[in-house]
């Protein structure tokens, strides 16, 4: 394989960046940019398109094309965008506001149709741009300005919204592990489909530290999972913990691998292609069980723009003379 | 030398009306006499008029459907105010419109469906035909089930099948009295039926219909005796047209001379539905049609698509434009090309979907956040979508602007002929997108119209962002500069206005030297038309000025206004028109506001022209 052309320093657009000192953003603009340097991305062909939020301004920020839109309507414009030139490369950047709160119908159809591009989801469980109230995915008990008392009304899941929308490509990834994010951003890259990647972003203002329990380095081994296709799911330290299917509780369940837990062989093995596991996956948050990232679940399907066109292709193409004359006509003669 | 034909509308005659439950046909029935009629290169013009409910319970009056049209010879503007012909298929159809039959009007009913029960379920305690209510118009009173029962009988489709027949019975007879043979209707029913017992027995019916006005020895209603127009029709290809195919051959006719794609978004809305839908049908690659998943959704597709460098294209009616409002905020921010078109409906809220309104005018003009100023034009009838359609996307383009088209529920399902036009060939008037990287910046503007350049994702070396924060004239960074936020919105209104100085000038027909001037816009403009036809045959004089550039106004409007001692501005809405020439020309117009979801009947007019002519005086 010949060595990338272009280096991340390539897709830096120049302008200024905003977002506060120490916000997860700055980590996931680098592995973006680290992203589209790997893949040797052509900057004329790619189109970052965003809605409203923190997570929107990242479009400014790459220097490619790029098109900040209004709160929650990316997935809207992107398809609108896909329909009019099918070859762009198309990501979609949106927030757990603008994605799951304004926007959430749009993300769902988007999501069903299947269009051809990347959805990055900033999950900060907070609304950081308007100064803080709780979001969506905020857990019960958020204390903001909002809810003094403390938000009420469960929580949505970011991966299982997508599954259960019918994505056929969902992933999820933390703001700091830009390494692994590079990797998971590739694979929804290399996707044919709408590749959906739920990124778990730390806001250092309004809700720092809310991951903590899973990416603290003292604690990640023990709860993050990094699930590959293929290879058993394993976790832990010295990956001496599993992850296998309790058949009463129709759940996952966490255990010892080896002498006075379950022999390795009865550790279930990834399969990206099983919604059903991948929805088990997502459903993982702990504290018993730790959090599932890389790709939890892609399937191939059809493309939705390709579907259009295809339509419209066989559908033919008679000269306009021809089409107004398609009903009975009259003449008058001179 | 002849005046335009336009000056001299037909004011004369026949009207007919269908009146039946929205399941009896009504509507097919309809365009079945006025493709006989306009084949026959007679004039005719159509109002259908149906209930939002699909299928609504039979023999209900809120389930009564009806088709009105009007033939006469030379240039039919308007679907009449009054039936001279009423075919009522039940009593509930019956009860709701005879209070419009014309005195000495000509009253066709099914005697067969005014059983007790049926009567009871329309209201009526005595039944009546024999009570002398209707004594004041000829009736005719056919069993036309019965008829239609004995007519279809041989090809066994049962009581309920048969029944179905009933409206091409009364198509029969409807046609024999204007005149008409059922040549057409027999092959409409052939091409849509075929050779089958369905197709067989609605032929049996339309001749029975037929026959039975001849054997009576109905006398046909003379079309000639009620002649008025001088118009002749121009030489070429006819056929009719609805509002909403216009502006789908028109949305075509764009694609093809600007050799772009068409995406056209929406989301299913009465009664916007029908431009999706043709558009779906039509055999064309260079269209492509998207159900969004709501209106936001449509406007925003159409948005992405105009960015990627095609005419996105968004439809829909009044509460859907509402929701579309802050999608077109960004299309103007942005300064992207964008048509929208808007099917007016009787508002607010769901309102009366089905009936027509030209209430949205004020929203179209302002009904967004900020300033954000964009073009509004209105078709004025079936066939003048197509051009309308043309020049909103030429704008649109030229300008790098949304443009509004205000259609309306009338238009948008009224037909009349049409001579053919001749469309431009494929690739006459090719878009130029930007594509020299040399000093580009995505905000520089043409020094003529002010327009931005348009450059498709995908062109090498001009990578750019864009977006709905404030942009930095030129350079198009982000920007908070409060000068800069100023030049720019200084610039988007003088780029709009500027659209004006394309336009032709507004034109004030009917004589110089009238002290009274009637001015429309929109669908308004046939009744308007035919009212001062008639107004000048009784002497009454007054100009009429047309607008189809509601925003910007044609640069001469305000000077051409100062020339009236009066000025007279029907809309089917409470006076929006009028405020915006009261706004900026600073004149003394007059408001003749409807709000009744039915568009301006003729004689409503001509007694509202008489009235301020004889005020003037």
């Amino acid at each position: 394989m010949n060595a990338p052309l272009r280096v991340p320093r390539d897709f830096d657009s120049g302008q200024e960046v905003r977002w506060c000192p120490g916000c997860g953003d700055y980590a996931i603009l680098r592995a973006v940019q680290k992203t589209l340097a790997g893949l040797d991305a052509d900057p004329s062909n790619t189109v970052f398109v965003s809605g409203i939020g923190c997570a929107a301004r990242l479009p400014y920020y790459l220097a490619t094309y790029g098109f900040h839109t209004i709160h929650g309507r990316a997935p809207a414009i992107a398809t609108g965008l896909k329909l009019a030139n099918p070859d762009l490369d198309v990501w979609l950047v949106t927030g757990d506001g603008d994605g799951l709160s304004i926007g959430a119908g749009h993300l769902l159809h988007l999501l069903r149709r299947n269009v051809n591009c990347q959805v990055l989801l900033f999950n900060n469980e907070a609304y950081g741009l308007t100064k803080g109230q709780y979001s969506p995915t905020s857990r019960i008990g958020t204390v903001t300005p909002s809810s003094p008392a403390g938000s009420v009304g469960h929580p949505v899941s970011a991966c299982r919204f997508a599954l259960g929308s019918g994505a056929k490509f969902v992933a999820r990834g933390i703001d700091t592990r830009i390494a692994e994010l590079q990797t998971t951003l590739s694979a929804a890259h290399a996707f044919t489909g709408t590749a959906f990647v739920e990124i778990l972003q730390n806001c250092i203002v309004y809700n720092d530290g809310v991951f903590s329990d899973f990416t603290e380095r003292s604690v990640a081994a023990e709860r993050q999972i990094h699930v590959t296709h293929g290879e058993p799911l394993r976790f832990g330290p010295d990956l001496n913990r599993g992850l296998i299917l309790d058949r009463d509780a129709f759940a996952l369940r966490a255990v010892p691998i080896g002498p006075g837990g379950v022999p390795e062989e009865e550790v279930l093995v990834h399969d990206q292609s099983n919604r059903g596991l991948a929805t088990l996956l997502a459903t993982m948050e702990g504290p018993d069980l730790p959090l599932a990232l890389g790709v939890l679940f892609a399937e191939t399907g059809s493309i939705f723009e390709a579907e259009v066109r295809g339509q419209v292709e066989e559908r033919g193409d008679l000269p306009l003379p021809d089409l107004l004359r398609r009903t009975s006509t009259w003449k008058v003669s001179p | 030398m002849q005046p335009p034909a336009h000056l001299t509308p037909s004011t004369g005659g026949v009207v007919v009306r269908f009146a039946g439950d929205s399941g009896d046909g009504i509507q097919l029935s309809g365009m079945r006499l006025t493709m006989a009629a306009a084949l026959g290169g007679k004039g005719v013009s159509t109002l259908p008029d149906f209930p939002a409910e699909i299928r609504a319970p039979a023999g209900t009056t809120y389930g009564v459907s009806a088709f009105q049209l009007r033939v006469g010879e030379g240039e039919v503007l308007t679907p009449g105010d009054t039936p001279d012909v009423l075919v009522a298929f039940n009593p509930a159809s019956l009860k709701t419109n005879i209070g419009d039959l014309g005195r000495d009007g000509l009253l066709v009913i099914d005697s067969g469906t005014f059983t007790a029960r049926s009567l009871k379920k329309a209201g009526y305690n005595e039944n009546p035909l024999e009570t002398g209510t209707l004594n004041s118009v000829r009736t005719l009173t056919p069993d036309i089930s019965r008829h239609t029962l004995d007519a279809v009988k041989e090809f066994d489709l049962g009581q309920k099948g048969s029944l179905r027949c009933r409206n091409m019975w009364a198509v029969g007879l409807t046609l024999w009295l204007l005149d008409r043979d059922t040549i057409e209707a027999e092959g409409w029913i052939r091409s849509r039926f075929g050779d089958s017992p369905v197709g067989n027995a609605n032929l049996a019916a339309l001749k029975a219909g037929h026959a039975y006005g001849e054997t009576i020895e109905l006398p046909s209603l003379d079309l000639l005796q009620t002649r008025t127009g001088s118009h002749v029709w121009p030489p070429g290809d006819y056929r009719t047209v609805t509002g909403a195919e216009a502006l789908a051959f028109g949305l075509a006719a764009a694609a093809d001379r600007t050799a772009l794609d068409v995406v056209f978004c929406a989301y299913p809305i009465t009664p916007a539905s029908t431009l999706l839908h043709h558009l779906s049908a039509m055999r064309r690659r260079n269209i492509v049609t998207f159900q969004a998943e709501d209106e936001i959704g449509a406007a925003c597709a159409a948005i992405g698509a105009s960015y990627g460098g095609a005419l996105g294209v968004t439809s829909s009616s009044g509460p859907g434009i509402s929701l579309k409002a802050e999608a077109l905020g960004l299309a103007v921010a942005v300064e992207l090309p964008l048509v929208v078109v808007n099917s007016q409906r009787a508002g607010p809220s769901t309102g009366m979907p089905t009936k027509t309104e030209q209430a949205d005018l004020l929203q179209a003009l302002y009904g967004r956040h900020g300033e954000a100023p964009l073009v509004v034009l209105a078709p004025k009838s079936p066939s003048d979508c197509y051009a309308t359609a043309i020049e909103a996307a030429d704008i649109a383009i030229r300008h790098m602007t949304p443009v509004i088209i205000l259609s309306d529920a009338f238009i948008a399902s009224t037909s009349e002929p049409w001579r053919l036009p001749e469309p431009d060939a494929p690739g006459t008037n090719p878009v130029q997108f930007l594509t020299d990287p040399e000093n580009f910046e995505p905000f520089a503007r043409d020094p003529d119209t002010l327009a931005r350049a348009w450059v498709k994702p995908g062109t090498p070396g001009l990578a750019h962002r864009i977006g709905g924060l404030e942009k930095s004239a030129g350079s198009g960074g982000i920007s908070y500069d409060p000068d800069n936020h100023q030049l720019m919105n200084d610039t988007r209104i003088a780029k709009v206005a500027r659209v004006a100085r394309t336009l032709p000038p507004a034109v004030a027909e009917g004589p110089d030297d009238a002290s009274l001037c009637v001015v429309t816009w929109g669908s308004t403009f046939g009744a308007a038309r035919e009212a001062l036809a008639r107004c000048r045959a009784a002497g009454t004089d007054a100009a009429h000025i047309h607008l189809r550039h509601l925003h910007p106004l044609p640069a001469n409007l305000g000077e051409l206004l100062t020339a009236y001692r009066g000025i007279l501005v029907p809309e089917v809405n409470s006076g929006q028109l009028v405020r915006l020439l009261r706004d900026r020309f600073v004149v003394d117009a007059e408001s003749l506001p409807k709000v009744t979801g039915k568009p301006f009947r003729v004689d409503e007019l001509v007694g509202a022209i008489n009235a301020k002519a004889e005020a003037l005086a």
